[in-house]
């Protein structure tokens, strides 16, 4: 066990900075992956559009298509695309944190299936309301959420009755939503679209309402760093570091469901993202939040943006929910990065 | 130091400890020593604030531990859990490095003084050489002694160990226990710990203080303590118990049952 002095700083300093500039390319490869995405996405469409011919529509009047396409249907789109995947990934993240269980999903808060069930109540017993759905939505999963904790509440939250809660939560609520489907069967059509996440439509009407309340959860997000770090090495140990833990765990899965409520209120269900994205981040670039939870926000709207592009051009003019794009391209690829390791480890 | 009066404790409804009194000295090495499910683990954690107890209080220099704020405290005080996780990818630095927490604010990032503590502690427990290691990776031992490790990053005055041997095979055992003597001897830091094996109990505490069904039995040195009759009454077992004279401390030779055990 002795050791020489002379052992001890250089191999440090050299392993140390490789796994930071490890960190640091994957924070910038990320970040073009979404710039790429962004330009791919403003791009391909009905009708296509070369790099110069979007900044000419970005920037003027000139070429009157391109400006049109661009800047009042693609670029809102986009842009809604990337604040919900950032939202839904960091969700993903903080929720992971607290309940340090892989499957941890912002959709555990109940977030979700309330939003549904109170969406698809409008949609299909009162069609004339539809203006009013994402209030409704959000209000739905806010309730859901309540109830949620409140049922997993006891002196504290425990995280596995936060699971219980929810798992319980979402299985009573999904029966109404699938009781309404089948009664209002004749109607379902754009309940589906709903189910699975769409942003057909969207544009800088939505992402008005959705961006302030976005930037919000996000800045929150990113304070409870240190906070979601220190609970990664459990209950006592975050206690013993003088974290007052039931008010870190409540403020980071309220943080958390607020930012899926939002999203899922303006788009609809999207699953996926807030599971998988996370962990994607977590097998590049390791589990400290201060690089896991920028990361995962950036590959969050990357992947957001390439599937919905994906959802509204393959099958043109048809377009399909980005939430089935999402599962369906996205798990394969996890679970090629699970078989691989990926940087899970030091 | 820490004064702990009348202590009750319970889970739901279930009362485990109750009319619980003891005093910890400064600069001492105290053990908790009883049989399973006497409530010496229990005990820690509500000394250590980890836990609330129905009834009564722990004072650390004389305040309400569960008043005092929780940041304030870990830096008087670290505390040990019986079992510890880390993220997989998490290194020996990086566990160490979190417990200089309780000294910054939320937005402040890691000073130089930060650093040159986290250099101590890695050097105090000897575990620099696995620095960038993953602590999953560690032995049992080892990932003890990192532990105790980031425990000593908080500049604690007081350290409480929940079973650290458990676990590890004896070499390893020995190792923690002497690196626990030599923090107590060279830094001051008193030490809390509940044990299981009564041979390294009194080899390494300068007192003990038994438990059993959640109440206190009695406190003393460690010959004050492991007699004949303690054994038997605590623990019912019949023991031969003399003074070792290599280190001139109680060593306890079981014998069998008090009682008559019919398997």
């Amino acid at each position: 066990m002795e050791m020489s002095a002379s052992s001890k700083s250089t191999p440090t300093k050299k392993v140390m900075s490789k796994r930071l500039i490890k960190r640091i390319t994957v924070f910038v490869m990320t970040s073009v992956v979404l710039f790429l995405a962004i330009l791919i996405s403003l791009r391909f469409g009905s009708v296509r559009f070369t790099v110069s011919e979007i900044i000419q529509g970005l920037t003027s009047l000139e070429n009157a298509t391109a400006h049109t396409v661009i800047k009042n249907i693609r670029l809102p789109r986009t842009l809604i695309a990337m604040v919900v995947g950032a939202n839904l990934a960091v969700a993903g993240a903080l929720l992971q944190a607290v309940m340090r269980n892989p499957l941890a999903d912002p959709g555990l808060t109940g977030v979700s299936s309330g939003a549904a069930l109170a969406a698809i109540t409008i949609m299909l017993v009162f069609p004339n309301l539809s203006g009013i759905v994402p209030l409704a939505a959000f209000i739905g999963g806010a309730l859901a959420c309540l109830l949620v904790f409140s049922l997993a509440w006891k002196k504290g939250i425990d995280p596995i009755r936060i699971i219980l809660a929810g798992v319980a939560v979402n299985a009573i609520l999904g029966g109404g939503t699938s009781l309404l489907s089948i009664l209002y069967s004749d109607r379902i059509q754009g309940v589906l679209m709903w189910l699975n996440g769409s942003l057909a439509g969207k544009s800088w009407h939505h992402l008005r309402i959705l961006a302030p309340y976005s930037i919000i959860g996000l800045i929150i997000g990113l304070l409870c760093i240190n906070t979601a770090n220190t609970l990664q090495l459990g209950e006592d140990a975050a206690k013993n570091l003088g974290i007052k833990v039931n008010t870190a765990r409540l403020i980071l899965s309220l943080t958390a469901a607020f930012l899926a409520g939002i999203s899922v209120s303006t788009v609809g269900l999207i699953g996926f993202v807030g599971l998988i994205v996370p962990h994607i981040t977590r097998l590049l670039i390791g589990s400290d939040y201060r690089f896991m939870l920028p990361v995962s926000a950036l590959m969050g709207s990357a992947l957001m943006i390439l599937a919905d592009t994906f959802a509204r051009t393959a099958f043109a003019p048809i377009e399909l929910p980005v939430g089935v794009i999402m599962a369906i391209f996205g798990g394969p690829f996890f679970l090629y990065l699970l078989r691989k390791g990926g940087g899970y480890k030091v | 130091m820490i004064k702990a009066s009348n202590l009750k404790i319970g889970y739901d409804q279930k009362i485990v400890v109750e009319d619980f009194n003891f005093e910890i000295p400064q600069g001492e090495i105290v053990s908790l020593i009883g049989p399973n499910g006497s409530g010496k683990s229990t005990v820690l954690k509500v000394v250590s604030r980890l836990m609330n107890s129905i009834d009564g209080v722990v004072y650390l220099d004389g305040c309400d531990i569960h008043r005092l704020p929780t940041k304030e405290v870990a830096k008087k005080l670290s505390i040990l859990s019986q079992y510890q996780s880390t993220p997989p990818d998490f290194t020996v630095e990086e566990l160490v490095s979190y417990g200089r927490m309780p000294h910054r604010k939320w937005y402040e990032a890691k000073s130089q003084e930060d650093e040159e503590i986290i250099e101590w502690a890695l050097k105090q427990t000897r575990v620099e050489k696995f620095r960038d290691r993953s602590v999953n990776s560690l032995s049992g031992g080892e990932r003890q002694r990192a532990w105790i490790a980031m425990a000593l990053a908080q500049r604690p005055k007081i350290l409480l160990l929940d079973e650290p041997t458990t676990y590890l095979d004896i070499c390893h055992q020995i190792e923690v226990m002497e690196l626990v003597n030599k923090l107590n001897e060279e830094l001051g830091i008193t030490v809390v710990m509940v044990l299981h094996d009564l041979n390294q109990a009194v080899r390494y505490s300068h007192r003990l203080v038994v438990i059993k069904d959640g109440r206190f039995v009695m406190e003393g040195t460690p010959e004050e303590v492991l007699t004949k009759e303690l054994l038997r009454n605590v623990y019912h077992v019949e023991a031969e118990v003399t003074v070792d004279k290599m280190i001139g401390k109680p060593v306890f030779l079981p014998i069998g049952l008090s009682y008559a055990a019919d398997f």
